[in-house]
């Protein structure tokens, strides 16, 4: 297991060299001092920035200069736009935010997503079924900001209006666990709602596929439940799928949900890479931006590794 | 039909009567089991024959009740009596005490019947738990047991291997420790051996005559091939179109056929040392009618040499003959292929 996940980490090293060098290459056709700087700037200027910044020197060392600091997660680098910050302390004080909405949105999408497949594709072409079904094609149809602004319109403003109480904040954040049900339920559930149209048809497809299996009927022969069937049989088997369907999001979960931020002035991640995009903040973006390719090969093996352990068939080998 | 159609001496362990299973499809409702009648003795081998589609699964998995729930319908003239219950009405509840337990069920692809990710263990103390109060290492012992039973090597071993790594004789031997584990009275084998190649074939035939005898179940086989018929059943029930059209003793009805359909199969079976050699093997012409499109009369008669008005324009019934061989024709044969 250990030499499996050791060789495919070496694999992976050329693949995240060449992110690198096209994120390296992509921050580069622009100058990034001149776009920092604007067009007033004099030659001057350009110059002694491009010196503080150390890009004046050559691609070569600049590009192993940006591997050692991300390999070395050496985050130390001076952001342009926030004066006084370093990339290190961006990164530290908004990837809490957007954790404590991506992981229980993420943790109550797939439960409630999984199980209402289950039941959908258990009542296949019934009553129940149809439902859910149009129930979930409304959902995907309806666009991410009216449920944003309806959220916020009647789960936030209203409420306090008519009540004077405030059981949600409309935007904004404070730290603390005392204070998420305030400020981060309404964007959780909203995410959640989002998220679960497509969700909900996906695992309905990869259960109703397990439905006509052979093993099924076998283990109907047998006397097993439905129940038993749905959630032990049907489910393990269908697991391939359900890991591959939330490893693809793991990466999401860091980077966060840039219109949620955006939207309910959440400091999370999403919202700090637009607010350095905006600044021509070039030390973060390009650190972001490697940091996110390096998470999609991390999870990638992860997503590997968990197959291997669901399914008996792979062999790590 | 009537009760004179049932032959068994013995007193049956199973009465299957007016058994009539239809299937709601998109070009209407399908009658693919049509009145089936029939017995089954206690230690007895029943053969189901026919050719695909002829409703064999489908009269299996009407009294195992193993057939999708919203696009079936068991008529409810069908009575399938086991042990005081009929089958073809008892709650969802019940069945599930009778399945695995007092029935079991072996299918043909042993390759897909086993659930993939369990391990052998896992899926033969499932087979257990539901049904004998046993703890888990009483469980574990039995499923040992089982797998020596059925000629398994090295059982201990096997039993925290996955299907894919057992060959696919080996996955239907333990698809038999599987349905024989509660030692049931019923095992119904659809076409066990259909999947597996010749020599592992005749092993698991012979291994499923063996515990038989060993546990005496009665088996309810059902197969198209009259080969594996002849080497182990007790008594045949020749199916076509979703209808019963003959019924015997396998030697009788072998060397007497009185359907003409009966007469054509055995005819198309190769044999070794016929003075034929070199001649085409004789096959049916033509195929089974669409269970949409059933003629009025007899159904088999576009396919019939012996063909005349009376089976166009009038169906006929299942004539109760002597020897305890019904037959579903106007003109039997009595008897000689």
């Amino acid at each position: 297991m250990w030499a499996y996940i050791f060789r495919r980490l070496i694999y992976n090293v050329p693949v995240f060299l060449g992110i690198l060098l096209f994120v390296f290459a992509a921050l580069r056709v622009n100058d990034p001092v001149w776009m920092y700087l604007g067009k007033g700037a004099t030659q001057e200027q350009y110059e002694t920035k491009k010196k503080e910044f150390g890009l004046d020197r050559s691609y070569p060392v600049q590009y192993f200069e940006l591997l050692g600091d991300v390999v070395t997660l050496n985050f130390d680098q001076k952001s342009w736009g926030q004066e006084g910050l370093t990339v290190g302390e961006l990164l530290g004080s908004s990837i809490k935010p957007s954790l404590a909405i991506t992981v229980p949105a993420l943790f109550l999408t797939s439960i409630i997503s999984i199980c209402v497949g289950l039941i959908s594709s258990f009542f296949r072409g019934g009553k129940v079924d149809k439902t859910l079904v149009i129930l979930a094609v409304l959902g995907m149809s309806i666009s991410f900001l009216v449920y944003i602004i309806l959220g916020q319109y009647f789960g936030a403003y209203k409420i306090l209006k008519e009540t004077g109480a405030s059981p949600f904040a409309i935007s904004g954040y404070e730290p603390g666990i005392g204070n998420w049900a305030h400020y981060c339920l309404l964007p959780v559930m909203i995410s959640v709602i989002v998220a679960m149209g497509y969700d909900t048809r996906f695992y309905r497809a990869v259960m109703v596929e397990e439905t006509t299996r052979d093993y099924i009927v076998t283990a109907q022969a047998k006397g097993a439940s439905r129940r038993k069937i749905l959630f032990v049989h049907m489910l393990k088997n269908a697991m391939i799928p359900i890991i591959t369907r939330i490893m693809i999001t793991l990466p999401f979960l860091i980077a966060g949900s840039i219109l949620l931020e955006m939207y309910f002035t959440i400091p999370g991640m999403g919202r700090t890479l637009i607010t350095a995009i905006n600044d021509k903040d070039f030390p973060v973006i390009q650190v972001f931006t490697a940091m996110f390719a390096a998470l999609f090969i991390l999870s990638n093996i992860l997503t590997d590794v968990l197959y291997a352990l669901v399914d008996p068939r792979v062999r790590l080998s | 039909m009537s009760e004179t159609n049932t032959t068994s001496a013995a007193p049956s362990i199973l009465k299957v009567r007016h058994l009539t299973t239809r299937f709601k499809t998109d070009r209407g409702i399908v009658t693919a089991v049509d009145d089936v009648s029939f017995d089954l003795a206690p230690g007895e081998t029943l053969g189901i024959v026919g050719e695909s589609g002829c409703g064999k699964t489908v009269t299996s998995k009407s009294i195992m009740r193993l057939l999708p729930p919203r696009v079936t319908i068991i008529d409810e003239k069908s009575d399938i009596q086991f042990q005081g219950l009929n089958l073809a009405r008892v709650p969802e509840k019940t069945m599930r005490t009778v399945r695995g337990d007092k029935i079991a069920m072996i299918f043909q692809e042993p390759m897909t019947a086993l659930n993939p990710v369990f391990t052998i263990g896992w899926q033969l103390d499932e087979a257990i738990k539901y049904h004998l109060d046993l703890d888990k290492k009483q469980r574990r012992e039995r499923a040992i047991e089982m797998l020596r039973l059925v000629e398994m090597p090295n059982p201990e071993k096997r039993i925290k291997e996955y299907p894919h790594q057992l060959s696919g004789g080996m996955r239907q031997r333990v698809m038999i420790a599987m349905a024989l584990c509660c030692e049931p009275d019923i095992l119904i084998a659809d076409e066990p051996t259909t999947a597996l190649d010749v020599t592992i074939q005749a092993q698991i035939l012979r291994l499923m005559e063996d515990l038989k005898r060993k546990l005496n179940t009665a088996i309810m086989l059902i197969t198209h091939d009259l080969g594996v018929v002849a080497q182990v059943c007790d008594r045949v029930l020749v199916m076509y179109a979703g209808r019963v059209i003959e019924e015997g003793p396998v030697h009788d009805l072998f060397h007497r056929p009185r359907h003409p359909y009966t007469r054509a199969l055995l005819r198309s079976i190769p044999k070794s040392g016929r003075k034929e050699h070199g001649k085409r093997l004789p096959a049916i012409e033509g195929i089974v009618p669409s269970l949409t499109e059933l003629p009025d009369g007899c159904r088999f008669q576009d396919r019939c040499e012996l063909r005349e008005q009376r089976c166009i324009d009038e169906e006929p019934e299942l004539i109760p003959g002597p020897d305890r061989r019904p037959v579903r024709c106007h003109f039997p044969l009595d008897g000689g292929s």
